[in-house]
């Protein structure tokens, strides 16, 4: 168990850098645009950003974004605060995105939607108190023949019934217990 | 080769002539009055402002001699050049009129109306707009957006609340400064003027994000509620200054100077210096430099009669000219073709005599007795 | 069994792979055009074939290619718009997860007719393992000299790269795709200037949608003359429409344009009529920004004429009694749903995604939203209806951008054709929150849906 003061340690020994091979990939997405248009890797390295620390973008990970494709932080803020798939606040280890838009709202998804809060006992937007989940309200993800649905990480999960939403808090909570 | 070409183009019925490349909004300010649309976001000092407020929206009735047809939508006339030939509504136009009354309407809904405690007030554009085309009451029954105040600075308060999104002090930032520090953050309707975290916006040029603001969010902090613009006398002044053109407009009550702003022109814009660059002015300028004894003093600041700040104080001709007898030297020497034809409207006047074809200003006279003159 | 030109080999096994692609004659086409043909005369093709854009505008495609402007020694770009997110549309996924090499062998030919040597595919941030699907797909394609320099010994140079956006609806709209794309805020850009002459990093681009872009190969492959020959007038080729909402058999499906309305919904071909047994009540046919229909008008024109689908029946009526063929996103409606809770979903998804760039989309979308709620909450009150009515009008075209237009429609069709159901919500505040008002509009017995 780690206290307060050594995880403010670890941090401060971590601080916010990409490693070899995270900075590869890094490269890899800025070669593809043309030299001095490396701004336009934003999107992408924020992906990278984000998925290599904790799933969230702080102002400190966002400032290192910022000095990696030298430019100003606030074109960072601006672009991070833009876009619904980043986050600037602290998530759990799995978000679950719930599509709430018409074709899934049809097909019943406000049932999904009250059920993952019964089940896990969060409002839209919470974490749960042990830190695993995230449940999220978003906008149509483009899976509207197979709705309800929700997204999880990378993975789309389609038909969503009841039963299903049961499985796969499931299958995640095995999955943080493996890695914690 | 270098010659320019110039388009003709008629805006509510008044026809000019402007070099090429020249956008609707700057022709109709040539013509001036009320034939120039309202614009909140445009501001010719700043390249690549504009198109956002939907203020400036006109009609255009005939795009071109070449190509005759009307445009489907409104247009933003600040971001939209004028082809030879152009036919051009503004006021003429009904659809205009509504539609800018939706975007008055619109650029309310979520404003906080705080103009008894607004600093701005006086000097508002959105006063001025919501007057000139707004409603007396609003539809919009929830609750308003707010956020919180910040300091961006010892100098600027960010009063976000009031903020219309029009993008210009972000535009101010990047073409006066070296290094924005301020910008958009999140979408949509929370979108925001923000640094994200707290930061000072401390370049020299700085300073003239509360210029261009058009509404009360971005103020001066060695002014706030230290008085209303009414009460002070805008006096032309200038100085020696290392950093700037120095060219500025003090506003004083009394012996004691207020506040330093750019003097600005009937667009509510920073004038240009004599040299022909705009004239910003620096931070030491406009928050420092509070003694009269720090300036050469030109003389009162001529202010638009229509404007409140004019109450009480000097009559001048910005924005307006005074009225003299004749519609000729009313229009800058123009004759009017057609402004309206009395023979639909009225019996009275004599259908034989055709208005458009008296010379110069009709009296009594031209209709009683020289008919045969006209 | 209409014509399938894009998903015929959709259920090949192993498709996705570039051996069994090219096994089953995938990249003549690129041979063909590179080999045999110049850019001038693939444009001529494309043209010929009278493909309409396929991302919604429906505007024809080989007509937006020859727009772009040609200044010497500036790079041209292509731009592949994947940001599929109009609620109701998933053809895009669909084509790009089964057949990514189609949709690869379609940019290489377009590229080769703009001259574009560095082709950029934005992808929705969401479709994460489409993405990885894509990207391993133009690896083989580079193995096996499709793409990279000199190109069949042709001397053409050619690269894809995808590219990730982050979640915004508002990157479909193609100049907030550029801005985008070079790492900036999705704001749209005030037009003129047009893509074709500045668009990304100022240089000349033309942005096109998966489904067209897919749609070239065959269109090289059979000719533009060929092309033309499925379908019916102005509406060519074939379409993907993807079906969803109260259907039996929700999906993706490949039609010629000449199937009339009823029979999409109904035959077991498509959608397999409306699940459980129910009625329908209306469709929303082609993505969620366009007006949706009662049955009665999505059946039948106003003169009383079978609807097809296609873009002209479709938009048939205009506004006051017709709708758009859009971007082939159909969303079915059955006799339980309510038109208010569903236009309020809309209004909300609209008024999340707007960017917030010009006021009356800024401010009007969440105004529109708030009136909405109140009326499907049971506080609304008769002359909210007409309130929305002039908001919506206040909006549609005065935006920068479509997106304007996109949150008014829904709104100002639900309104035209359902104001009953409006009005009943708003009598019977309480009734409304645990019952519906069902196919009540349909009382005049010669109107009411089979």
């Amino acid at each position: 168990m780690l206290c307060a003061q050594s995880i403010e340690k670890k941090r401060f020994y971590m601080s916010i850098q990409f490693n070899e091979q995270q900075m590869a990939e890094c490269k890899r997405l800025i070669a593809r645009y043309p030299e001095g248009k490396q701004k336009s890797a934003l999107l992408p390295v924020l992906h990278l950003a984000q998925e290599s620390f904790d799933g969230w973008l702080s102002t400190e990970t966002m400032d290192y974004v910022a000095s990696v494709l030298s430019i100003e932080p606030i074109e960072v803020y601006e672009v991070a605060s833009f876009y619904s798939m980043y986050n600037l606040k602290p998530v759990g280890q799995f978000v679950f995105e719930v599509c709430q838009t018409g074709p899934c709202m049809v097909s019943g998804s406000d049932n999904i939607i009250t059920y993952i809060q019964q089940q896990l006992d969060i409002k839209p937007g919470e974490t749960t108190k042990d830190g695993i989940f995230t449940l999220k309200l978003v906008e149509c993800l483009g899976a509207c023949g197979y709705a309800p649905m929700m997204q999880v990480g990378k993975i789309y999960k389609e038909h969503l019934t009841k039963e299903k939403v049961d499985a796969i808090i499931t299958e995640y909570r095995s999955q943080a217990a493996v890695k914690n | 080769m270098s010659e320019q070409i110039f388009f003709k183009v008629t805006i509510d019925n008044i026809t000019i002539e402007v070099p090429a490349g020249t956008t609707i909004l700057q022709a109709a300010r040539q013509i001036g009055g009320t034939v120039a649309p309202p614009a909140m976001c445009y501001y010719s000092k700043l390249q690549g402002s504009g198109g956002k407020c939907r203020t400036c929206l006109v009609e255009v009735a005939k795009g071109s001699e070449k190509d005759p047809r009307p445009m489907p939508k409104l247009v933003a006339s600040c971001r939209t050049t004028v082809m030879d030939g152009m036919e051009v509504k503004n006021i003429t136009s009904d659809k205009v009129i509504d539609a800018r009354a939706g975007v008055v309407e619109f650029l309310l809904l979520n404003h906080p109306l705080d103009c008894p405690i607004c600093d701005q007030a006086g000097e508002c554009h959105l006063q001025d707009l919501s007057f000139d085309h707004g409603k007396s009451a609003t539809r919009y029954e929830f609750q308003r957006r707010t956020f919180k105040k910040h300091d961006l600075g010892k100098n600027i308060q960010l009063h976000m609340t009031r903020c219309i999104l029009c993008y210009r002090c972000v535009f101010t930032a990047d073409q006066l400064t070296n290094k924005r520090v301020h910008g958009i953050l999140d979408r949509g309707d929370h979108a925001e003027i923000a640094t994200h975290i707290e930061k000072s916006l401390d370049n020299e040029f700085i300073g003239n994000v509360i210029d261009v603001c058009p509404v009360g969010a971005l103020t001066d902090k060695t002014f706030r509620f230290k008085n209303r613009v009414w009460f002070l006398k805008p006096m032309d002044a200038h100085r020696d200054c290392p950093t700037c053109s120095g060219r500025v407009t003090l506003w004083n009550r009394g012996d004691e100077v207020y506040r330093v702003t750019a003097r600005k022109d009937e667009w509510g814009e920073i004038e240009d210096t004599p040299e022909g660059k705009p004239g910003w002015i620096c931070n030491t300028c406009r928050f420092d430099k509070k003694e009269t004894s720090d300036w050469v003093i030109e003389g009162p600041r001529a202010i638009s009669r229509q404007s409140v700040i004019a109450q009480g104080h000097y009559a001048g001709n910005v924005g307006m000219t005074k009225p003299t007898e004749t519609f000729k030297a009313v229009n800058g020497g123009r004759t009017p073709h057609l402004l309206l034809d009395i023979h639909d409207e009225s019996e009275v006047n004599q259908p034989q005599l055709h208005l458009g074809k008296i010379h110069g200003p009709s009296h009594g006279d031209t209709f009683n007795n020289k008919i045969e003159n006209a | 069994m209409g014509v399938k030109l894009l998903l015929d080999k959709a259920h090949v096994p192993g498709i996705r792979t570039y051996d069994v692609y090219r096994r089953e004659g995938g990249y003549r086409s690129v041979e063909k055009a590179l080999k045999e043909m110049t850019p001038e005369s693939i444009v001529e093709e494309v043209k010929k074939s009278g493909l309409r854009g396929r991302g919604g505008a429906g505007f024809p495609a080989g007509m937006k290619w020859s727009f772009i402007a040609k200044p010497e020694g500036v790079p041209r770009h292509l731009v592949c718009n994947a940001d599929e997110s109009e609620p109701g549309t998933f053809k895009d996924r669909y084509l790009m997860e089964f057949l990514p090499h189609l949709l690869l062998e379609g940019l290489i030919v377009s590229s080769f007719a703009l001259g574009s040597n560095d082709t950029y595919i934005y992808i929705r941030g969401e479709y994460a393992w489409i993405t990885d699907i894509l990207e391993e797909a133009i690896k083989e394609a580079h193995a096996n000299g499709w793409l990279g320099k000199n190109i069949l010994g042709t001397g053409f140079d050619c690269n894809i790269h995808v590219q990730r956006g982050a979640g915004a609806y508002i990157c479909g709209e193609e100049t907030a795709l550029i801005e985008s794309l070079e790492g900036n805020r999705g704001n749209p850009r005030i037009k003129p200037p047009f893509p074709a002459i500045q668009g990304l990093w100022q240089r000349p681009t033309v942005v096109n949608n998966v489904e067209t872009l897919a749609s070239i190969g065959p269109i090289i492959n059979m000719g533009g003359d060929e092309y033309a020959k499925i379908g019916v007038g102005r509406s060519t080729g074939t379409k993907l429409i993807s079906a969803c909402g109260n259907i039996n058999k929700p999906g993706v499906y490949e039609i010629d344009m000449t199937i009339s309305v009823e029979d999409f919904i109904y035959s077991d071909e498509f959608c397999g009529g409306i699940a459980n047994g129910k009625k329908l009540k209306a469709c929303i046919p082609g993505g969620s920004s366009v007006p949706i229909l009662p049955a009665n008008l999505l059946l039948k024109t106003a003169k009383g004429e079978t609807r097809y689908m296609n873009y002209e029946s479709l938009s048939d009526g205009g506004f006051a009694t017709g709708s758009m063929m859009g971007s082939g996103g159909f969303i079915v409606l059955d006799e339980d749903q309510c038109i208010v809770k569903n236009t309020y979903t809309l209004a909300r998804f609209y008024r999340h995604e707007s960017c917030g760039q010009c006021s009356p989309c800024r401010e009007g979308t969440g105004w529109m939203e708030k009136i909405l709620q109140k009326i499907e909450t049971g506080k609304g009150s008769m002359s909210d209806i007409d309130l929305l009515w002039d908001i919506q009008r206040k909006i549609e075209g005065n935006t920068i951008c479509p997106l304007g237009d996109a949150a008014a429609w829904p709104v100002a069709a639900a309104i035209r054709h359902f104001r009953d159901e409006f009005e009943w919500h708003i009598n019977n505040p309480e009734l409304s929150q645990t019952s519906n008002f069902g196919l009540q509009h349909y009382a005049d017995p010669i109107h009411v849906p089979a």
